[in-house]
């Protein structure tokens, strides 16, 4: 029974957003992100075992992938903020209140 | 004993087809002289007189007709046209010349004609005199429009019309603001009456479905309740309104800052008689009502010794003339009120009193002019010398008014006062206290104006009146002595059919009362000459006695009004604004700073932070989550 | 299994909570390195080797990796300050993760119902795990797998773009550079050729050694102002003594053109 991975993985998903929410470093923050979606992944692969399927491996590749594309042009962009500001706090981008 | 006799008018043929006349050609004056007024600058006045003049001769010539033809077919019915007409009702425009009407058709025009004469020679130096005239045809046209209209409907367009006349004459010296505030002020007094007009014009509807004369005269007998009390009530009320009686007398007074032509001939003459007019036409109703008659009764007797008090006070010389003709027209009010016994002496008293009344008034037109406009009475004195031909003319006056034998004041007062003590003996006592109070203020009158010495300020230079002035003054004290011989015999019989009236016998040799009364008379007289006739008139008015001084203040009457009518009003137009600002305004307030307190709540949601925003989501994914997990679950 | 559960489990929750508690952002990098290698672990034991493998080797070797580049960039030193600036995130924030951890937790709870089956059927019949990911990755998903490297190459260009540093200045050609070192030489009378090299001396001529003027006093530009800053710059009257104490030892050997002077 795969309930004990699911708890896992929903208890390194809650982790992970109250990281994103709590936190004020970028870096952080994308860290958090990633462990949500590693929590995800850990759910995946828990279900192909499940349901005896390639399916939730291959997805959990996928996500895989996506998750380092999306690394990469996240960390372009804090590069670049950092450049500008000297400054890799979240909570400077606040512009939107304005 | 109530007989209703109801006479039907006949058609109208020959001459009475243009009875239409009458009332277009003082109309047609009114419209060229007030739309294209400009190119008639000169002959603006005299166009206006001209058109009197011909209402006048027709009056004439259907009154001689009327005179011919046999007493059954003196009613004559001019069906004009359909004014309009839905479901069961329809409103007719017609004329009816009948005994009644067309004497007040006289009486409109030939008086009228006199004061547009006078007119001519009074508003010379007036820069907008042709405006004045246009009014004044205009005034005509209405009055006679009331006087001729042979349904209510018809009569209360004349009503609202001299209403209209009334208002643009009063104030017609626009620049001073206490004739502005004088004309607005009759206006809406005269609205009070003529609400009562609307709703008893609505009742008649109601009931027979038609407002004409016949038909309220033939169903006035089959209204049962209190419809018939309430109809003669709610035309009491427009009576009160348009004739200046208690309760609705405070206008008249102030109509006075109006020329003096114009009060001589809308206040004394004519406008203000047509509340008898009214009740006079409307004696179906009253007879059939012993409780509007006493209402009526009321309304007079109060109004005469109001009106005598007042004129006892008052040192301006139109004013003491204004309390005057109130206190008579009161007269005619009892009279009409005592029932059918009394109709024809209130209108005799009516016509007598317009040509009295109009001399009079025309007399104190002449005198200011000569005095500079002023209208202090201290300050003149001595005028008899002067001013000669107003002095006699208005001597004429004089004793008509106070009742002096065989003038036609005599005449007309007498029945009244007769009739009254037939009804009650309060009500006759009352009448006759009238009768020597008219005369001791009237005393008064001419003896501060014509008789004493001279009191007039330094740079003032009377003399006497032209010509244009002079001639109706004669022309009037002329009527004022003889109308009332005249149509003593007469009228009652000729009245008969149109009023309802019971003639009596008239005798040569007064009766006891007759002669009681003149004892009164010469009573207020002598108290009169004794009062102000020994010793100088003082320049500057003395404190008086307490009665004094409530006759100077009009009886308080404007306090009343004030506190009963204006106040009340004041405060309930205060409250609303004061519910509109603050309880409405304050309810749409709170509500807007409610929004705002929420906006700005709302607002502080989009702080700009990201971590906000994750905050959010996340708890929006609860929320969708626990819907569509817990949904699903149950 | 189980037993490899739960060694791994309470590793990797002390894992997560080391990475959002930890104020140095590389403790933080290094505990998500634990939590992932653990992972990896995970994969292994739910009979997903090749997973295992990609997750150490992309993930935690390629992607964590990256993450540490970037911290050291932007500043490893600076301790994040723990006070919160936004009033109440702390308390909503524990409320909605604590929604949030019930609600997922209820959901899952009742999720299954029946035994697992096991990846043992699966794998034999794709003959092996390699062969079965593959056969689904290029069977079924092939679609997905043209538009993940199409992914892969736009977000490869855009970081390229991220990158590319904006000029705020126009470039200066080899004229416009020339032109203003000879405007700056006549405005100020600065030097429009190159620096002095270092000085040459016998037993030195590093780039701390700074060169002779003609009348024997050190030339400033022949030495970076950064190692004279640091104080490295070499001491070059030390430097000359040993030549000077040379040319003084030495004699004077008289030439024929010598008495003609």
């Amino acid at each position: 029974m795969i309930d004990q991975y699911l708890y896992l993985a929903v208890i390194l998903f809650v982790i992970g957003a109250i990281g994103v929410m709590i936190r004020r470093n970028a870096l952080v923050a994308f860290m958090s992100v990633e462990l949500m979606l590693n929590a995800a992944n850990l759910a995946l692969v828990a279900f192909a075992w499940h349901h005896a399927s390639f399916d939730g491996q291959v997805a959990s590749f996928f996500v895989m992938v996506v998750a380092a594309a999306e690394v990469v042009v996240g960390l372009a962009i804090i590069v670049s903020i950092y450049k500008t500001r000297r400054s890799t706090s979240v909570d400077n981008a606040n512009l939107l209140s304005q | 004993m109530i007989q209703l006799e109801i006479v039907d008018p006949v058609a109208a043929t020959g001459l009475f087809g243009y009875a239409w006349l009458m009332i277009a050609l003082p109309a047609l004056g009114a419209l060229v002289l007030l739309l294209f007024g400009r190119w008639v600058e000169k002959v603006g006045p005299y166009l206006a007189v001209a058109t009197i003049t011909g209402s006048f001769v027709i009056a004439v010539a259907l009154f001689l007709q009327l005179l011919a033809a046999p007493p059954e077919s003196r009613a004559v019915a001019a069906h004009l046209y359909t004014w309009f007409s839905t479901g069961s009702w329809q409103l007719d425009v017609g004329l009816l010349v009948d005994q009644l009407s067309i004497l007040f058709a006289l009486l409109i025009t030939g008086v009228g004609g006199l004061i547009h004469v006078y007119s001519l020679g009074y508003m010379a130096h007036d820069a907008r005199k042709r405006r004045f005239f246009g009014y004044l045809n205009l005034f005509v046209a209405a009055m006679l429009t009331l006087v001729l209209a042979d349904n209510y409907l018809v009569l209360f367009v004349g009503w609202e019309g001299v209403g209209l006349a009334s208002y643009l004459l009063i104030g017609f010296w626009q620049h001073k603001p206490s004739a502005a505030a004088a004309a607005k002020k009759a206006f809406v007094m005269n609205r009070v009456g003529d609400l009562g007009m609307v709703l008893a014009i609505s009742a008649m509807l109601a009931q027979f479905g038609s407002s004409a004369f016949i038909d309220v005269n033939h169903g006035a007998a089959t209204l049962t309740g209190p419809w018939v009390t309430a109809i003669g009530l709610l035309l009491l009320l427009g009576a009160c309104g348009k004739s200046a009686q208690v309760p609705l007398q405070a206008w008249l007074l102030d109509a006075m800052e109006g020329p003096t032509p114009v009060s001589a001939l809308i206040h004394a003459a004519t406008m203000v008689t047509a509340g008898v007019y009214l009740v006079v036409r409307s004696h179906a109703i009253f007879d059939l009502s012993a409780d509007a008659r006493l209402a009526v009764v009321i309304v007079g007797t109060v109004t005469l010794l109001a009106g005598a008090w007042i004129g006892t006070s008052k040192d301006d010389i139109k004013k003491v003339l204004a309390g005057s003709t109130m206190s008579q027209i009161g007269y005619m009010m009892l009279a009409a009120g005592i029932g059918p016994a009394g109709y024809a002496f209130a209108i005799f008293h009516l016509l007598t009193h317009g040509a009295f009344k109009a001399n009079m008034f025309l007399g104190a037109g002449s005198v200011m002019h000569g005095m500079n406009d002023d209208v202090d009475m201290r300050r003149y004195g001595g005028l008899a010398k002067y001013l000669p031909i107003t002095f006699w003319t208005f001597a004429m006056g004089y004793l008509a008014i106070i009742g002096f034998p065989l003038t036609s004041g005599y005449f007309s007062k007498d029945h009244i006062i007769e009739a009254a003590f037939h009804e009650s003996a309060l009500v006759g006592t009352l009448a006759l206290l009238g009768a020597g109070v008219t005369a001791f203020y009237m005393t008064r009158l001419m003896l501060m104006t014509f008789g004493g010495g001279k009191r007039w300020a330094d740079g003032v230079h009377p003399h006497e009146s032209p010509a244009t002035m002079t001639v109706p003054l004669i022309v009037l004290a002329a009527l004022s002595l003889v109308a009332g011989a005249a149509m003593n015999g007469w009228i009652q019989d000729w009245l008969e059919p149109a009023a309802g009236n019971h003639p009596h016998e008239v005798e040569l040799l007064p009766t006891p009362i007759g002669w009681l009364t003149m004892l009164v008379v010469a009573a207020g007289v002598l108290v009169g000459w004794l009062v102000f006739g020994r010793k100088q008139i003082p320049a500057v008015a003395p404190q008086g006695n307490p009665l004094a001084v409530a006759g100077r203040n009009d009886l308080f009457g404007d306090a009343i009004n004030d506190t009963l009518v204006v106040q009340p009003v004041l405060g309930l137009s205060r409250a609303a604004v004061a519910t509109d600002a603050k309880a409405l305004d304050g309810f749409v307030g709170v509500i807007t700073t409610a929004l705002g307190g929420l906006s700005v709540g709302g607002r502080k949601v989009q702080n700009g932070y990201v971590r906000s925003y994750a905050l959010t989501m996340v708890l929006g994914v609860l929320v969708v989550g626990a819907v569509l997990i817990l949904g699903l679950a149950a | 299994m189980n037993v490899v559960f739960w060694i791994c489990a309470p590793l990797m929750v002390l894992g997560g909570l080391g990475l959002i508690l930890f104020r140095k952002a590389v403790y933080s990098a290094l505990s998500m390195a634990l939590t992932m290698v653990c992972l990896a672990v995970l994969y292994a034991s739910l009979d997903a080797p090749f997973l295992f493998a990609i997750q150490i080797i992309v993930y935690t070797g390629a992607v964590l990796m990256l993450f540490l580049f970037v911290l050291m960039m932007v500043g490893v030193d600076t301790p994040d300050s723990i006070i919160e600036t936004i009033k109440g995130q702390r308390l909503l924030s524990a409320l909605g993760a604590l929604g949030l951890l019930a609600l997922m937790i209820f959901s899952v709870g009742g999720a299954i119902t029946a035994p697992s089956a096991g990846m043992a059927g699966a794998t034999t019949g794709a003959g092996g795990n390699v062969q079965g990911i593959a056969q689904a990755l290029f069977g079924r998903y092939v679609w997905v797998f043209e538009l993940t490297s199409a992914l892969l190459i736009t977000a490869a260009v855009g970081a390229m773009i991220m990158a590319h540093a904006q000029r705020t200045k126009p470039k200066l050609g080899q004229r416009e550079q020339a032109q203003a070192r000879m405007k700056a030489y006549a405005d100020s009378g600065s030097h429009p050729g190159s620096l002095p090299n270092s000085g040459v001396f016998a037993t030195s001529n590093s780039i701390a050694t700074p060169a002779l003027l003609p009348d024997g006093t050190i030339s400033e530009h022949s030495i970076s102002k950064t190692l004279t800053e640091r104080g490295a710059q070499l001491d070059s009257t030390q430097l000359r003594e040993i030549t000077a104490e040379a040319f003084a030892k030495a004699q004077r050997v008289p030439d024929e053109e010598d008495e003609e002077l």
